[in-house]
């Protein structure tokens, strides 16, 4: 089995977000990097896919020259190579990353037999790259999906819904986008990372489109302007806190 | 100008919603007629659900198509602007007419707003859940059959219905624990607590991420989102991702032994103080007022 898995990389946004002056980015001077949480989730399921069926995971980013380091990051917790399709840092919008990951994927000598992503990126959250890559490959697609069993060919894949999990059998090769939960992602190991180093990386500069969807700028949303009352410090604040429990109607 | 809307049923609150949005996408940009709402009448298939909507739009030519940014919703129209090769602004908030027009929509989940330009042929949109109320009066959506597609999946069976019990989804108090419980031992006292008041246990990603309870009771962006009368966090720092997941509650108490905690902008009644010695507290308190 070859497996793709593509990635996106985003900050680490912590407990309040700030903007930069131009509006255009979340400023991130005092923050790390990281993948979207589904698509790390998305590179352990094809690791381990890989680890059960044999043959190589492929990690994919659109992204700028940074994010090398996501990559190796993925690599380190058992990704076997990298394609790095190196952004201008302006925003790509979804059909724009679609046909560049299509493009990549097509290139690729070996054609994958599944194609993971996560279901939205924590970021932008478009909700539909995995859909667009599936149609222009003309594969067939599931999202949402929780649990991924593969034999005899087949994806038989487990989307969340109210009240359960309905099941998809999708023939290979098939697209499918996950979501966080569907496994826990192992931390890299120190030789998990100096391997990750050696690992191939192959990088291409493709050309941005204009944008259909063309980003002007970013807002933080109104602020419901809360003021906490606190009840109290310690152990002593419980009968105040029962009040309120009874005050709402949930004692 | 024609506007078509995607529903999920005649009474689907978010679909209501997206009704709601696209009368007022239509008022803003046209002669505000009444737009046209369907839905889909077949076994649930998303790439033939995103055909009958592109179908649609190749036979009634309308200007936008609006749809609930549900599940559903956002994976069917993903589908048509595929299909179609069009623009998708998925979870959208705001829409200001214009050549091309501009839409605001939720990034980082609803932790951010974005301003786009919609270059489209066909405006296809998604509506965020919660950013319109619903508004009388309500319609009888038309049933479009269902087209087909050649890369069409269909469910084959449904699996692991929940197993009863509270679930977050539908609790009236959420009792969330985060990093600050310290283990998984530690979440005792958060069970206590929520069985106490009938209500569901939920936690943070960094309680999902350290093994210490399952993914399905995570609360947050990558989580479950929950909408509880009231959501008590406890030892939750209040990052974004966690709130994504909660800013639907009512009301919020926050439990933290750091007082400078970022949950504290977010809480409406707040305990300053360790949990392990708070919650017990609380409990015993709770058992005193009910004569037990």
């Amino acid at each position: 089995m070859h497996v793709y898995a593509c990635v996106k990389r985003v900050p680490m946004t912590g407990g309040q977000i700030t903007l930069t002056d131009d509006q255009r980015a979340i400023s991130t001077r005092h923050l790390g990097f990281t993948v979207s949480p589904h698509e790390e989730c998305a590179v352990e399921e094809a690791v381990q896919i890989v680890e059960r069926e044999g043959g190589s995971v492929t990690v994919l980013t659109l992204g700028p020259a940074e994010s090398e380091e996501q990559l190796r990051d993925m690599m380190a917790i058992g990704a076997d190579q990298a394609v790095h399709l190196v952004s201008d840092g302006e925003e790509w919008d979804p059909q724009a990353t679609a046909a560049a990951i299509v493009a990549a994927i097509r290139s690729d000598p070996q054609p994958p037999d599944l194609i993971l992503f996560g279901n939205e990126s924590a970021d932008a959250g478009n909700y539909q790259v995995a859909v667009r890559v599936a149609h222009q490959l003309g594969l067939p697609c599931v999202t949402g999906v929780k649990a991924i069993n593969i034999s005899g060919g087949r994806a038989r894949c487990e989307q969340e819904v109210p009240g359960g999990r309905d099941v998809y059998d999708a023939p290979l090769p098939a697209v499918v986008a996950v979501k966080e939960g569907i496994n826990l992602p192992r931390y890299p190991s120190v030789p998990g990372r100096l391997r990750a180093k050696r690992k191939p990386l192959a990088a291409s500069q493709p050309q941005r489109p204009p944008a259909r969807l063309e980003m002007l700028r970013l807002e933080l949303p109104p602020e419901a302007g809360k003021q906490v009352r606190i009840l109290g410090q310690g152990p002593d604040a419980a009968p105040a806190v029962v009040e309120i429990l009874s005050e709402l109607g949930v004692l | 100008m024609s506007v078509l809307v995607l529903m999920e049923g005649a009474d689907d609150e978010l679909s209501l919603q997206a009704l709601t949005f696209a009368r007022e996408l239509a008022q803003a940009s046209g002669d505000g007629a009444e737009p046209s709402a369907f839905t889909i009448d077949g076994p649930y298939a998303p790439a033939a659900f995103g055909q009958t909507v592109a179908d649609l739009i190749g036979a009634r030519a309308p200007r936008a198509v609006i749809a609930p940014g549900s599940e559903r919703g956002n994976e069917v129209m993903a589908h048509a602007a595929a299909i179609l090769d069009e623009p998708l602004s998925a979870n959208t908030t705001a829409f200001e007419p214009g050549d091309p027009p501009t839409v605001t929509r939720v990034r980082w989940g609803g932790s951010l707003l974005e301003q786009a330009l919609l270059r489209a042929r066909t405006l296809l949109i998604t509506v965020a859940p919660h950013a319109v109320a619903a508004q009388a009066p309500g319609v009888m959506p038309e049933a479009v059959p269902a087209s087909g597609h050649a890369l069409a999946l269909a469910p084959t069976e449904r699996v692991g219905a929940s197993s009863g019990g509270v679930t977050l989804e539908e609790a009236s108090v959420v009792v969330s624990g985060g990093r600050g419980v310290g283990s998984a031992e530690g979440f005792a006292i958060i069970e206590e607590l929520a069985g106490l008041l009938h209500g569901a246990v939920g936690c943070s990603r960094a309680v999902t991420s350290a093994g210490w309870r399952p993914h399905t009771d995570q609360v947050g962006q990558t989580g479950t989102k929950v909408a509880p009368e009231l959501y008590i966090a406890c030892g939750i720092s209040g990052a974004t991702q966690h709130m994504a997941g909660c800013k639907g509650a009512k009301k919020l108490l926050a439990i933290n032994a750091d007082g400078e905690a970022s949950i504290f902008a977010h809480a409406d009644y707040g305990v300053v103080g360790d949990l392990h010695a708070v919650l017990p507290g609380i409990a015993a308190e709770i058992r005193k007022a009910r004569g037990a």
